[in-house]
């Protein structure tokens, strides 16, 4: 097993190299770093010299990857590919545009996105699960019909509609909860409440709909029928045969997005105002600052693979019957 | 000419996809197992009713999608075009698109939203000034109330006389008989809900010739004539996106199941490389650049309107390219399921080519796959569009879309009192859409997905 996983390890480079050299072509080959200043600093009437000290003060007046000035190893590493692209490998993401630096923040914003993210995946997966449970239990019924036609409805609404209606009837209307704010240490709860809940009632149609069919695709195994006929209950055969076998799909499921939880919610954390990674990358997006958007590419890429691997792992501790070699 | 036709990027698209479906029609209907499939789908009445729903839909944005330039008025009879350029449903819409207010106004209300000093016979005063169009037929002494319903009546019945013509007409030249032996059993459902999209239309149209059924916007625009333009947004994204991404993700999930070795590993790693980006990352990145060659090359687009389409356009691709991944690893995996079958190997042992097999034994027997996934995209398509114009990395601020009537609502809320209607606009437009084809999604899903027919 030790060796499948450095093997996979080994794999994930090729991917991260490709990464890199997706975000490198996007950001400085399709367009050059002049039309970049350009961009910010206002299209009509920019002076030359304007430009040039925009791009020395961020670093993007070196040659792309060849730098014909510089003697021995300088000219590989004096360019804005090494500089912006092959550092990222060492998770070291520079300063952004605006000259902050961007490795502080990150660490520093990761924990208002996991504040938020771990209550909503827990609470999420709880709600979920006995939701459908309780329709895989009822199948065939009308509750059941009308379960899912309510899930089916529920995945129809923007997920802009649930922030924008949790804020301002449950906010603005009935101010039960603070709009939007954070504080530090366990003043935060309270400012968590409102975007927590309204991230698990969003995600409730579509994650209970497809726990609900992968209960059904159980349900209909030859060892549930055994059970069922050995004379258990129909309510245990849901909970041991049943629920059990199905939880295999719901664990990987989890399993591969809980290394992206770091990147937090972008809707959720921009709309109520919480410092995490979310809202930073959309601040970077909106602001237009090439430099953090670059970084949270490759993070989030790095996350991925990492939960690819975790999912990897996951399954052979969730299922005996699979061996890693 | 009265007019001169103009075919803007999306448009030429649109009809493509049109001449497309319509040769899928074709193809159905002398092949007899997809025609089981799709019967199936007829018989399931929820679905039905949805793909009516859709086709409504399809058929607004189709109609926006014929864009022209009106012959302008001049002097000298020389032939001159507008600048402006229209599509025919601005021309069915005249009136709702030049009816404007001076600023906001509620839903069916007669006077403003915010209070103005007017002059009056007494003297200057501080009230809620009169719409210029909202409401101004009504008499001293009539009430918007009774006005409504008594229009609302009157359109529930011109709208189920106009079915029940179509209903005649229909059925004068097809026998009753023979739309039950061709599968469609559920066609009671389907002119049920054909009545009441019929009378709502009607209804639509006769309220919006005298009020603002959904109030007006910030510059007084009618905020139902947004919600109408926005289909076409809508329909774009959801249908183009995944035509853009087809040839793509066909060629090469079938190449890589087909072939395996080498070209299976390059693939792969082209497709694990681009899907380990998160999504709106990917698009962002995109779109920002996007976003600086555009506006480094003003030059090449004459008008705004050629602008926000090749946005339109530009997003299209971009998500077509975050997006086929997915199909890509689906038709790998059930190609390289294919050609272990015997049929296939037979072929190989006969002599056959490799691209003939591909071409006659591979490619129709992965078709099911690519349908599922161009339906069950759709609706997520729609949203996507809405959240990335939220945060200003979707369609062309100038564009009418879902996406930005929520963006600049949300500003709207804030204010005192709220102003609701934009909001209300959009998620009524977009959630009809959205479950529509939702619903049929599922419908199509169990009807080809052979896992699934087993099962039951």
């Amino acid at each position: 097993m030790m060796a499948y996983l450095i093997r996979r390890m080994f794999y994930a480079i090729p991917i991260l190299i490709g990464v890199n050299l997706l975000t490198f072509v996007l950001f400085f080959v399709v367009n050059s770093a002049d039309d970049m200043a350009r961009l910010h600093l206002g299209n009509k009437r920019v002076t030359d010299a304007a430009i040039t000290e925009w791009k020395t003060e961020r670093g993007y007046d070196k040659p792309l990857v060849w730098n014909s000035q510089a003697s021995g190893m300088d000219a590989l590493t004096d360019t804005i590919f090494y500089q912006k692209s092959v550092k990222l490998f060492a998770f070291d993401f520079g300063s952004s545009d605006s000259g902050r630096h961007i490795g502080y923040d990150i660490s520093q914003r990761m924990w208002p996105s996991l504040a938020l993210a771990i209550p909503i995946m827990i609470v999420g997966l709880a709600v979920n699960i006995t939701f459908s449970l309780i329709l895989a239990f009822f199948r065939g019924s009308p509750l059941d019909f009308w379960g899912v036609v309510l899930c089916v409805a529920m995945m129809s609404i923007s997920g802009l509609f649930y922030i924008i209606g949790g804020q301002v009837l449950l906010g603005k209307l009935w101010s039960l909860f603070p709009i939007s704010g954070y504080d530090v240490g366990s003043n935060a709860a309270k400012f968590l409440v409102l975007p927590a809940l309204i991230g698990v009632v969003s995600a409730i149609g579509s994650g209970s709909r497809w726990y609900r069919t992968l209960f059904l695709e159980e349900i209909n195994k030859d060892f549930v029928r055994s059970a069922r006929a050995k004379g258990l209950s129909e309510a245990l055969v849901l909970a041991k045969h049943v629920f059990r076998n199905a939880l295999i799909p719901i664990l990987t499921g989890v399993v591969v997005v809980l290394p992206t939880l770091f990147m937090g919610s972008l809707l959720l954390e921009s709309f109520f105002g919480i410092p995490g990674l979310g809202s930073y990358t959309i601040d970077a997006i909106q602001s237009q600052d090439f430099a953090i958007v670059r970084a949270m590419v490759f993070l989030g890429a790095v996350l991925y693979i990492v939960g690819l691997l975790l999912t990897d792992i996951s399954y052979t501790l969730a299922d005996p019957r699979v061996r890693l070699d | 000419m009265p007019f001169q036709p103009v075919i803007l990027l999306t448009d030429a698209f649109i009809f493509l996809l049109l001449i497309m479906a319509g040769f899928l029609v074709w193809h159905v209907r002398r092949h007899e197992h997809l025609l089981e499939a799709w019967r199936q789908v007829g018989q399931r009445k929820v679905a039905m009713s949805a793909a009516v729903v859709l086709l409504f839909y399809v058929v607004i944005g189709v109609l926006d999608s014929m864009h022209f330039r009106p012959l302008a008025e001049n002097a000298d009879n020389k032939i001159q075009y507008d600048t402006k350029v229209l599509s025919v449903l601005d021309l069915a819409l005249t009136q709702l698109r030049e009816q404007k207010e001076k600023t906001y106004s509620a839903p069916f209300a007669t006077h403003l939203y915010s209070k103005e000093t007017i002059e009056t016979s007494k003297g200057t005063q501080r009230d809620y000034p009169r719409l210029v169009y909202g409401g101004a037929h009504l008499g001293e002494d009539e009430t918007v109330a009774a006005d409504v319903l008594v229009t609302l009546v009157k359109s529930a019945a011109l709208g189920i006389a106009l079915t029940v013509l179509l209903y005649l007409l229909v059925y004068r030249f097809s026998a009753r008989e023979r739309w039950s032996q061709r599968g469609v059993g559920s066609h009671r459902v389907v002119w049920l809900t054909l009545t009441v999209l019929m009378s709502s239309l009607v209804a639509l149209l006769w309220l919006s010739q005298n009020y603002h059924v959904l109030g007006t916007d910030k510059v007084g625009e009618d905020v139902l004539y947004q919600a109408i333009k926005s289909i076409r947004t809508g329909v774009v994204i959801g249908s183009l996106t995944t035509l853009v991404m087809l040839p793509a993700a066909i060629i090469l999930g079938i190449m890589a199941g087909y072939f395996r070795g080498w070209v299976d590993d390059v693939i792969q790693y082209l497709y694990t490389t681009l899907s380990s980006v998160p999504g709106v990352l990917l698009i962002a990145a995109a779109v920002l650049m996007m976003q600086v060659y555009m506006s480094n090359n003003q030059a090449e687009f004459n008008t705004v309107l050629e602008r926000s389409d090749m946005r339109l356009f530009f997003l299209c691709l971009i998500l077509g390219i975050t997006s086929w991944t997915g199909l890509c690893r689906l038709l790998r995996g059930e190609t390289l399921k294919l050609g272990q079958l015997e049929y296939v190997q037979a072929a190989k042992a006969f002599g056959v080519s490799d691209w003939r097999i591909l071409l006659r034994h591979i490619t129709p027997n992965v078709m099911h796959i690519v349908l599922i996934v161009i339906v069950l995209d759709f609706s997520g398509l729609v949203l996507a569009e809405a959240v990335l114009s939220y945060i200003n990395i979707g369609v062309d601020p100038s564009t009418h879309s879902w996406g930005n009537m929520i963006n600049s609502a949300r500003l709207e809320l804030a204010r005192e009192p709220v102003v609701w209607w934009s909001l209300l606009g959009a998620f009524v437009f977009m959630f009809i859409l959205v479950l529509a084809a939702n619903l049929l999604a599922d419908a199509v899903r169990d009807a080809f997905d052979p896992r699934l027919k087993d099962q039951s």
